[in-house]
């Protein structure tokens, strides 16, 4: 008898989970658990919308307040979970009070990481969540000079964001090439060329070997021996999976929850989002991956499975999907690229950081990257879907 | 159930074309056309995810 689902995790996956529950005919009783005050909201703008001005916090909010009405769900938001009882289908939560299920969805996500043995201090920041950007914007609104440190998309999209402002920024990363480890290296100059015409100081292929400042920051000591003067540092480094309170749990935790293809955990336990590792038959293994969409589509896809129970379930299936808005370029991604990969520009130029370019392994497309080509990406969306052959991908280029 | 779509919030990310190309089509206008505004109940599901995978939020069904 399926009475009871709880989701511990109130950002999108936990939402979408609720939402597709509802959907699709769900009319017990249902709880949403969120460690954060706030009701769910959307991370996206936050780097970009809100650090610009353009929008107020509130802005990003999935729903109006009176929009849960008709989702009815027993929403418990500024509460953490604490622990995971398998036996007794138990989430036991901060605030002494539980959460008992026939089903549980986790989506309790991923946290920022932070610089190793670095004491926190004042303006040395992070972004992750809508508290995070509102301190970040109310910083910027100092007319502080920025460093960033991580030339990932979050320090890449902050410094956009900071530059829009016409703050100073300096971004530090230790790669020799931005994104190249996901992009590939001629993507990564291109857009390490970009911020530079810009106006960032991008300084690459250095570590950051200390906060300068007592009880404020005052600047960034580098590798190469040099210092940045800064008033705010934000640090872009990565997250890490938020598995801690399930840690007695029997669950398998390795970089995040270890899933099968159907989303389970365990049996009636499903985890989608960041914090999940989802066996992916596009990908051939399990990955963690920490973008929106795949947030979306694994919540929707465990909250089926969730109500369809095992042996209906259904296997995960996704091509990636990624994007980042950077000044007034849009970059999307498709599919999953490796460096020894080869890569042809199909359409625009480097030149003109308006293009489409596509990733080949042995005779397949693999992967797909477009800059302000957004008609591109929904094409070869289809062909990287349909799984097709390298030589069909490229004559679908002269087709258009 | 009717597809109504705020053009003003559109992107252009083509998720909604993939969940359910029977009710939205992305032109060589860069345009996002709904082919169907009033889709049968048996593309719900197709629909439901249409809504729920656009970044914007452009999407949206009324009853």
């Amino acid at each position: 008898m399926l009475r009871r689902i709880a989701i511990v995790g109130a950002s999108l996956a936990g939402l979408r989970a609720a939402e597709t529950l509802r959907d699709r005919g769900f009319d017990g009783e249902l709880t949403l658990i969120g460690d954060e005050p706030h009701r769910p909201y959307d991370r996206p703008p936050l780097s970009k919308q809100v650090l610009q001005g353009a929008w107020e916090p509130e802005q990003t909010f999935f729903r109006k307040k009176d929009g849960y009405d008709a989702l009815a769900l027993d929403m418990r938001l500024g509460v953490r979970a604490l622990s995971l009882d398998l036996r007794a289908r138990r989430v036991a939560l901060a605030d002494g009070t539980f959460a008992d299920y026939d089903r549980l969805i986790i989506a309790t996500g991923a946290r920022v990481r932070t610089l190793p043995a670095i004491a926190p201090r004042a303006g040395l920041l992070a972004l992750r969540g809508l508290d995070d950007a509102i301190v970040l914007r109310r910083a910027l609104m100092d007319a502080p000079h920025v460093a960033i440190v991580g030339a990932g998309f979050i320090g890449l999209e902050v410094a956009a964001s900071c530059r829009a402002r016409g703050l100073p920024v300096t971004v530090i990363e230790t790669l020799p090439v931005p994104l190249s480890p996901i992009l590939g290296p001629t993507f990564g100059d291109m857009v390490a060329a970009m911020h530079r015409d810009h106006g960032v100081d991008l300084r690459t292929g250095v570590v950051v070997t200390d906060i300068l400042g007592e009880s404020r920051v005052a600047g960034v000591a580098l590798s190469d021996g040099s210092r940045i003067d800064a008033d705010v540092v934000v640090v872009g480094i990565g997250v890490a999976p938020n598995t801690e309170w399930l840690e007695h749990s029997g669950l398998t935790l390795d970089n995040g929850i270890v899933c099968n293809g159907s989303g389970e955990a365990a049996p009636d336990v499903y985890a989608a989002g960041d914090v999940a590792r989802v066996a992916n038959r596009w990908h051939g293994n399990s990955p963690r991956i920490e973008h929106w969409t795949n947030a979306v589509e694994q919540a929707v896809h465990a909250a089926e499975n969730a109500l369809a129970g095992p042996e209906a379930s259904t296997r995960f299936s996704s091509v990636p999907y990624f994007w980042s808005d950077q000044y007034d370029r849009k970059i999307q991604f498709i599919g999953a690229a490796r460096p020894h990969d080869e890569m042809v520009i199909v359409d625009g130029s480097l030149a003109d950081r308006r293009l489409t370019a596509l990733y080949r392994r042995d005779d397949r497309v693999v992967a797909c990257l477009a800059v302000n080509q957004p008609l591109a990406l929904i094409k070869y969306r289809k062909l990287l879907a349909a799984g097709a052959s390298w030589d069909a991908a490229l004559s679908g280029t002269a087709a258009s | 159930m009717k597809v109504v779509v705020d053009l003003s919030m559109c992107d252009l990310h083509g998720l909604c074309v993939e969940a359910a190309p029977e009710v939205f089509e992305i032109g060589d206008d860069g345009v996002l056309h709904v082919l169907i505004e009033t889709p049968p109940d048996g593309l719900r599901a197709k629909v439901d995810k249409a809504v729920r995978e656009c970044p914007t939020g452009a999407i949206s069904i009324e009853e």
